[in-house]
């Protein structure tokens, strides 16, 4: 089993205002593992996802997609699917009511392909139908005309001057250069190399889908798994030609996010159908479907140089990074600014020259996962750092702490890190935690050795290495946007006891959200009963679930609404326990006087009546960055984690295994220990598949692997015991000190795996996924 | 559909006698659960036997329902995730899952409920190399497995008779 270490605070979070009850901790408040509330109907089979909605009437839809990765649509005949007995509506581009394309940053993607298509799997037309199996016949029988072009699917060679333009603007999608320091700066020691990422899928379990109920005075209502209602709610309304106010949408049961319901999938298509047939309209994507259905993670290909002084302190950094976008924007602009501003890593670092681009290819669309941008220049770094480590004669973890980043350290864009900056003492303490034995003890176990139960070798052959990676990202939205989170919550009185309403339109992916709001709304008001609404668009935007952001940014607007209720309420009992509210707090369902040791019943001061405050959340502002320098205070906050990787290889077959992984990170405050643990060992296991198995295989511009069982993600063999250490250092800036928690996990196991499998094996390795053959000498693994 | 092959259904689910009308006859046994009879239990995260998140008891063998056909379970037993507990009656399994932090989405949990169930029914008290042996064909994506370990042994705990 896992050995848990859970690390005491280490230091209190500097500048949260006091919190009623945080010393005695409320019954399931903040601080403690309180269940979920979703947890019996998930265990039970009763939670409804959005692939289990169900509607009297219901068709059901499905979409014609291009087969090939760039083409001209010369005709689209749907004659004979609209002949088809039980098949209710197929529509084109020309059905589409209102605005023709729609994107998360710009507006590119065609909601249905009508001159052209720019990558295989794009969606031309749509098909509702009585059963599943009618809209798949239907499908079949759709005729598009396409004049087959030559794909553009290479990242650089779309950049080049003479390649077709993908798109009017050309095909840089983004280009963000970041210039500190000398840019002529020498140094004693200087290691370069060339690294590159693959194309990584978010594969959550739940497939998109959703139900699209027409209101019958030409609105709708939809229900869908996603991470962001009211960002879908202004494409969506804006492709359909409605108002904001005629398009409802409320979250459905959301089967994992990861980034990849950012961006819309079949929220207009199935509106339109419903729409258009005046029927609700459920869709559903089947596996393959989902591979063609969201973005994916930018691939990456890496240059790197780093100086040094003889006595190991980084003198410069130089990067050049290049994304493919795919054939469409996403969510690109704001990837590749993470990719350049954390291009250097963790560490002091005086001078650097980084250029971070991002172009439009023919390949499927890139845009959100776990990590943004920071996994692929994470492994690019921290690769060279175990590099020049190698070059000085250094220990590589002794390396990075000579360099460690600290609070007041400069990012290569200028910014100063104003919270915990950790870096020194996430490293010391994975490098105290005790190892793994060397060989399994006891009998004969095949699962611990590289090549599993298949029986491939029973230690013969097999060298153990060990590897560390540290990282770091961006907490919440950069450059300027005004990022903000809104909650409702409403107090009153029911059946004699006072209750807690709070309603956010934060979406809950699994992560544990709608347990966190219940917590602080328990903490801050010192009720028991906390009722959580179903997230929807008739209350103020919460913002993204993404970027490491709402324990933040919705765990702070919860916080502050319910502390404005307490106001209130504390406001009606002064003069008749104390003159002064700050003597009062509400514990246990009861206004506590903190002097006198008085209580009054808050159900009875609350009485026939009820209080309700609106509270919107705006994290401090940030500035974009400069043009030309990249200079500029761009993000808020910054999140660290380290990893120790020990793996075991099998030198003559090249297969792996990961033995445990170690880790430590700074939440800022933990206001679930377990489901902090569940991210922590949630994300190390996305790391663990980047790093040795996770790749959507791309071979002129058709995606060869488009399921679970080609496409291959870390099942409970894969995936080793875990070690962590979690710190609350508490930021200065946030509600209670919090910090993000999901991404981090995700970046710094990847490049701890990959070094430990270096540190096996002797190999370079500087391609990730890690394939067996990268370890064999009488192969070459071909491609890139 | 036309031209296609329409059936009639009988079989046991969960204890119950079923009889499911207009069933076409490529139709699998996770869509009649779902889509014709309301057990939405079973998932459908892959549809092709990878995920084990649709995984059931058909005459007490563990299978993907994905990958039977729904005229194939004629006149058979089927037990879903539904027939182990319920909301007020929570088998030990389901119990051990939430107190061990073991759901997140959840969309594996179902199947994951019904394999550790299965497993817990053959060997009372796992090792953790036969859990992982015998959860091997279960994909969860957001636990990275360590709380399911967990749960599992604190399953076999609960149902050997102690409370943790």
């Amino acid at each position: 089993m896992s050995t848990h270490t859970t690390a005491p605070p280490k230091t209190r979070p500097p500048g949260t205002p006091e919190t009623t009850g945080m010393d005695a901790p409320t019954k399931d408040g903040v601080g403690s593992s309180a269940r979920r509330p979703d947890g019996v109907p998930k265990v039970t089979g009763d939670f409804a996802y959005s692939s289990d909605l169900w509607a009297e009437g219901m068709l059901w839809g499905a979409t014609v997609r291009s087969p090939h990765p760039r083409a001209r649509i010369v005709s689209i005949d749907i004659s004979k699917a609209l002949a088809l007995p039980g098949v209710w509506a197929v529509l084109t581009h020309e059905d589409v009511p209102g605005r023709k394309t729609y994107g998360l940053e710009l507006p590119d993607q065609p909601v249905l392909a009508w001159d052209q298509v720019r990558y295989e799997g794009e969606a031309v037309v749509i098909i509702a139908a009585e059963h599943p199996e009618t809209a798949r016949r239907a499908a079949d029988r759709v005729t598009i005309v396409y004049e087959e072009l030559d794909p553009i699917t290479d990242p650089e060679a779309a950049l080049e001057v003479g390649t077709d333009a993908l798109h009017p603007g050309g095909n840089l999608v983004r280009h963000v250069p970041i210039r500190s320091g000398d840019q002529d700066a020498t140094a004693d020691v200087v290691v370069t190399g060339d690294y590159a990422t693959r194309m990584q899928d978010q594969a959550f379990l739940g497939p998109e889908s959703g139900l699209a109920v027409p209101d019958g005075e030409g609105g709708v209502d939809l229900y869908v798994a996603t991470q962001w209602m009211h960002v879908d709610l202004g494409q969506l309304a804006g492709s359909l030609g409605l108002t904001e106010d005629r398009v409802r949408i409320t979250l459905a049961g959301v089967g994992g996010a990861f980034g990849a319901r950012e961006d819309l999938s079949m929220q207009i298509h199935c509106c339109m159908l419903a729409l258009h047939t005046n029927r609700p309209v459920k869709m559903m994507y089947s596996r393959e479907e989902s591979f063609y259905g969201h973005v994916h993670r930018h691939p990456a290909r890496m240059h790197y140089e780093h100086g040094a002084t003889k006595a190991g302190d980084l003198v410069y950094v130089k990067a050049k990074i290049v994304l493919d976008g795919g054939a469409y924007a996403s969510s690109s602009t704001a990837v590749v600014s993470n990719a350049a501003c954390f291009a250097a890593g963790p560490y002091n670092v005086p001078n650097t020259t980084i250029d971070g681009y991002v172009a439009y290819t023919n390949n499927p669309p890139c845009g959100a996962m776990r990590g943004f941008g920071s996994v692929q220049v994470c492994f690019a770094y921290e690769s060279q750092m175990d590099k020049l480590a190698d070059a000085l004669g250094m220990d590589p973890v002794d390396l990075r702490i000579r360099n460690a980043m600290t609070t007041g350290s400069r990012l290569p864009t200028g910014q100063k890190v104003e919270g915990p900056a950790p870096v020194k003492e996430l490293l010391e303490s994975i490098r105290a935690m005790p190892l793994p034995p060397a060989t399994p003890a006891g009998p004969l176990d095949l699962t611990r050795y590289p090549g599993g139960v298949s029986n491939t070798t029973h230690g013969e052959g097999v060298r153990r290495g060990i590897g560390y990676g540290v990282g770091f990202k961006n907490i919440a939205y950069s450059e300027g946007f005004d990022d903000y989170s809104t909650a409702r919550v409403k107090l009153w009185v029911s059946g004699g006891e006072p209750i807690v309403e709070v309603h956010t339109a934060a979406a809950e992916v699994g992560q544990g959200i709608v347990t966190v709001q219940m917590q602080i709304a328990r903490t801050e008001l010192g009720v028991d009963q906390v009722v959580v609404l179903p997230a929807d668009t008739q209350v103020g935007s919460a913002g993204s679930t993404s970027a490491s952001r709402q324990t933040s940014m919705t765990g702070g607007a919860v916080r502050r609404a319910c502390i404005a209720v307490r106001m209130r309420v504390l406001q009606k009992v002064v003069g008749t326990l104390t003159d002064d509210p700050g003597d009062l707090s509400l514990n246990g369902g009861k206004i506590v006087s903190d002097s006198l040791g008085m209580t009054l019943d808050l159900a009875e001061v609350i009485g026939a009546g009820s209080f309700e405050e609106t509270y919107e959340y705006h994290h401090r502002k940030t500035s974009p960055l400069d043009p030309e320098t990249g200079q500029g205070d761009a993000h808020v906050a910054f999140a660290f984690s380290a990893h120790r990787a020990v793996c075991d290889v099998d030198l003559e077959l090249g297969l792996v295994k990961v033995v445990e992984l170690a880790t430590a990170q700074d939440v800022g405050k933990a206001i679930n220990p377990q489901a902090v643990e569940g991210q922590i060992e949630g994300g190390s296991a996305q790391g663990l598949g980047l790093a040795v198995m996770e790749e959507i295989q791309i071979k002129d511009g058709k995606i060869m692997n488009p399921s679970f069982t080609d496409y291959l993600i870390p099942t409970i063999l894969d995936m080793p015991p875990m070690q962590i250490d979690i710190m609350e250092l508490g930021d200065p800036d946030s509600e209670y000190g919090v910090k993000g928690v999901g991404e981090p996990p995700a970046i710094s196991s990847t490049p701890a795996i990959v070094a430990a499998l270096r540190d096996a094996s002797g190999k370079p390795l500087a391609r990730i996924p890690v394939r067996p053959d990268d370890f064999l000498d009488f192969i070459s693994s071909g491609d890139d | 559909m036309e031209g296609a092959e329409i059936v009639r259904l009988n079989l046991r689910i969960n204890g119950q006698p079923h009889e499911v009308d207009d069933v076409w006859e490529g139709e699998s046994l996770l869509y009649v659960l779902r889509e014709r009879l309301g057990l939405p239990g079973s998932k459908n995260a892959c549809e092709q036997g990878e995920c084990g998140s649709c995984s059931i008891y058909l005459d007490g063998q563990l299978v993907c329902a994905c990958l039977v056909l729904a005229g194939q379970a004629e006149d058979r037993e089927v037990v879903t995730v539904e027939g182990l507990g319920g909301s007020n009656d929570l088998h030990p399994v389901q119990e051990a899952f939430l107190e061990a932090g073991a759901v997140q989405c959840g969309f594996c949990t179902p199947g994951l409920i019904v394999a550790a169930h299965e497993l817990l029914s053959r060997r009372p008290d796992p090792s953790e190399s036969e859990i992982r042996e015998a959860l091997a064909g279960n994909l969860c994506r957001c636990t990275g497995y360590e709380k399911i370990i967990d749960a599992v042994s604190l399953a076999g705990r609960k149902m050997a008779g102690g409370s943790t």
